[in-house]
């Protein structure tokens, strides 16, 4: 059978697994449900990608044609994110198991439910082809992440999680205020029909402010600079296992529809040139980059500091896009992919931390890389991919990215991509500092170190930035191929 | 006069001014909320005027009409509002929590200074598990 | 409540016939304005006045917590069933052709049990909305005087 017909099952199978999992008691039932609802998603979408690559593939919802009905249309773009989002869930779920036993002790069906439709929702969000779906799935992702990050520990995750909520609603919102002039403007909520109908109406007001709403509103989930705000706190006191799920996927899926705003429905020439796009991103992205990595550098909770750092590779993603250039475009794909990479090994790291000592403040951890040298290490290697050091993920990343500016002609951006990689260097210099060349404080218990089954996939994820920083077939052709897909749809 | 044709717009802007208003200036979180729904309203009020055409009557096929209103954006803003109504439901959720766990849901009166140590702010927080496997 | 007699006596008519409206809107729903999402937020304002004023104890009696949130969960996975037979049947996700032989009654018949998963999802929801905020002042006061115990 056609892989076309198979494909939105992906987002099907985690979206029906979800009330399931809710009426499952106990622990194992429900964390297998998610893990293999997941593992299927990751199957799905990775046997697709190849087919992907040769051209879009599209699904038409109860059989109903497009633009009437709703469909799911899927190209390099797309598959790329969704292989990304499903394979995280993939991967981490394995380690997250004892972690959340952990952390979240009781009626763990809710929990993975909320996941379930958590992860289904981003997926949703990555292939559908129908503007208002997208506000649909956004909204089903978001709510479940609310409820998900205040089911951390600490009373300030319910803080962090309702300041998401007004943030993150008002940017949904905004969204929802942009599909409704696109929609006016046209008469149609078909990403490729908007895309034909949109140069008859482009020189109007509302075009033109339906892009700045989407935009902000998009910008908002997307934790640019200055609406990152509700990042730091969310990302700090969620409990570990959806810190690693949110920090390595909800961010790139906003900046997925943002570029396909961008690109597949406004067009890149009419995008860059209705809004000073160019140099709005580009400030911003160069002040994100600079504003995170100064404030990642004097973090005392460690969560917090790689969620300040968060903000900055935003910063390093939305550059490329600014330049837009087909090579900056690449490069900020890359980057998304790669940056999923890095942070979830970093916050894998910290989460196995955590799970031992109770705490992530750096002052408790002086010490720890003697007690719990596999996952210290683990730390260290994945901090090298997030500085770009040669032979990583986050080293391939980066020289994409400058030798994209160098071909748009702003060297200069260069030297910023350097000293804020500079930046990087201190404040994970600052935790292996602290965890191997300080004497461990007298009022922490000694700990030993995590058991195989945290440290196994953990290993894995901190493997592939290195596979990827060598092997970019995946990783790069990936990218130039989704580049390619998104440049290749605008009229 | 012709600004009267766009009244439904205009009544649209105010409203989401004022539920915007509320979001960012009030500190209570009860009143956030209510901002934050009436600045949802008020879209979805621009996208059910949107939708009415003049004589229009409803989309169900009958004999002897000829002009209907457009369906869809009632579609979408159904869509729309149960979001909404989740939405609400959620943060007063949270609100609550909140109020249990602070004993305030005035933004102001929330006192947890960033660089607290977590074992202070929260009593039943959890030791790690060094203490029981080392 | 249940001592006014002027707000027992209204609700007691009313009741009925809130709850015969919605399943009204619930089952019209596929050709005249109307559908599940309606039914569902009517039927369940019924079942919340019948907490308003009996108390909330005696609406769980009606339907148990358990049940509502059971029955949540299985109206999506109604929806999510009549779905999958579509694909099942050689069609799409959502088709509704494949189910019976005249288009015309297979469209009426997939879109009715379709709203009717959506329905009872709403309904069970939004008493379960009722239920969570109207029983958590209770359950704090019992949590705390069980610890002072």
């Amino acid at each position: 059978m056609n892989i076309g017909e198979w494909l939105p099952f992906s987002v099907l199978v985690p979206l029906i697994a979800a009330p399931v999992c809710a009426l499952m008691p106990g622990r194992t039932g429900p964390w297998l449900l998610a893990f293999l609802g997941a593992l299927t998603s990751l199957l799905i979408v990775a046997i697709a990608l190849p087919v992907l690559w040769q051209g879009e593939l599209s699904y038409p919802f109860g059989n109903w044609p497009p633009p009437i009905g709703i469909e799911y249309r899927i190209d390099a773009a797309n598959g790329l994110v969704a292989l990304l989002v499903a394979a995280v869930a993939t991967f981490v779920l394995p380690w997250a198991r004892i972690i959340n036993n952990f952390e979240v002790p009781e009626r763990q069906g809710i929990f993975y439910a909320l996941f379930l439709l958590a992860f289904a929702g981003l997926m949703g969000i990555t292939l559908t082809g129908d503007a208002f779906n997208v506000f649909v799935f956004l909204e089903i992702s978001s709510l479940s992440t609310y409820a998900l990050i205040a089911h951390g520990w600490d009373r300030r995750a319910l803080l962090a999680s309702f300041r998401y909520l007004i943030m993150g609603t008002v940017g949904a919102t905004f969204v929802l205020i942009g599909i409704g002039f696109l929609y006016m403007m046209t008469g149609t909520l078909n990403m490729a029909d908007l895309a034909e109908r949109l140069p008859e109406v482009r020189d109007t007001t509302a075009v033109r402010a339906a892009l700045a709403f989407i935009i902000v509103g998009l910008g908002l989930k997307l934790a640019l600079f200055p609406l990152h705000l509700w990042l730091p706190n969310a990302y700090a006191y969620a409990p570990n296992f959806i810190t690693v799920f949110l920090a390595a996927t909800a961010t790139k899926v906003a900046l997925y529809v943002m570029l396909r705003f961008i690109f597949t429905i406004f067009g890149h020439d009419y995008s860059f040139f209705a809004l000073p796009l160019t140099a709005v991103l580009l400030a911003l992205a160069i002040a994100g980059m600079f504003a995170g990595s100064w404030v990642a550098m004097f973090q005392h909770n460690l969560k917090r500091m790689l969620a300040y750092s968060s903000v900055a590779q935003v910063g390093y993603m939305v550059l490329g896009i600014a330049l837009a250039t087909s090579a900056g475009l690449a490069a900020g794909l890359l980057h998304l992919f790669n940056h999923a990479l890095m942070k979830g090994a970093l916050f894998m790291a910290l989460g196995t931390v955590f799970w031992r000592v109770g705490s992530v403040r750096i002052d408790d951890l002086s010490g720890i890389g003697r007690e719990m040298p596999w996952t210290m290490t683990a730390f260290a290697l994945a901090g090298l991919s997030l500085i770009g050091v040669p032979l990583t993920a986050g080293f391939v990343s980066k020289w994409y990215l400058i030798i994209a500016a160098m071909e748009a002609g702003q060297p200069w951006l260069v030297a910023l991509i350097v000293i804020t990689s500079l930046m990087a260097i201190y404040y994970i210099w600052r935790v292996v500092e602290a965890a191997w060349f300080t004497p461990a404080r007298e009022a922490r218990t000694p700990v030993s170190e995590a058991p195989l089954s945290l440290l196994v996939p953990l290993y894995v994820v901190v493997a592939a930035n290195f596979w990827f920083g060598i092997d970019t077939r995946l990783s790069v052709g990936g990218a130039e191929a989704a580049a390619r897909a998104l440049l290749g749809g605008s009229p | 006069m012709a600004w009267l044709g766009h009244f439904n717009y205009w009544v649209v802007v105010i409203l989401m001014m004022i539920g915007f208003y509320a979001v960012i200036a009030r500190g209570n979180m009860v009143k956030k909320i209510m901002g934050l729904n009436l600045f949802q309203t008020s879209v979805f009020i621009m996208f059910i005027s949107a939708g009415k055409i003049i004589g229009g009557s409803t989309p169900v096929l009958r004999e002897g009409i000829t002009v209907y209103s457009n369906p869809l954006p009632h579609v979408l803003i159904l869509t729309a509002i149960v979001v909404g109504v989740a939405t609400t439901a959620v943060g007063l959720a949270l609100a609550v929590r909140i109020l249990e766990a602070y004993g305030t849901i005035e933004e102001d009166e929330l006192v947890d200074p960033p660089d607290q140590p977590a074992d202070e702010s929260h009593p039943g927080m959890p030791a790690g598990k060094g203490d029981t496997a080392a | 409540m249940r001592t006014n007699g002027i707000l027992r006596v209204i609700a007691r008519f009313l009741i009925p016939l809130i709850m015969l409206f919605g399943l009204y809107i619930q089952f019209h729903g596929e050709y005249s304005p109307g559908g599940g999402f309606q039914a569902g937020v009517v039927f369940a304002a019924a079942w919340i006045l019948f907490a308003l004023i009996y108390g909330l104890d005696a609406a769980l009696e009606v339907i148990p917590e358990r049940a509502q949130f059971v029955l949540a969960c299985l109206g999506v996975l109604l929806y999510c069933f009549v779905g999958l037979l579509g694909v099942v049947l050689g069609g799409r996700f959502l088709d509704f052709y494949p189910l019976l032989d005249s288009p015309h009654a297979a469209q009426q018949t997939g879109i009715v049990a379709v709203e009717f998963g959506v329905g009872v999802t709403v309904a069970t929801c939004a008493m379960l909305f009722f239920t969570f905020f109207a029983r958590r002042k209770r359950e704090i006061d019992a949590a705390e005087t069980g610890e002072d115990d």
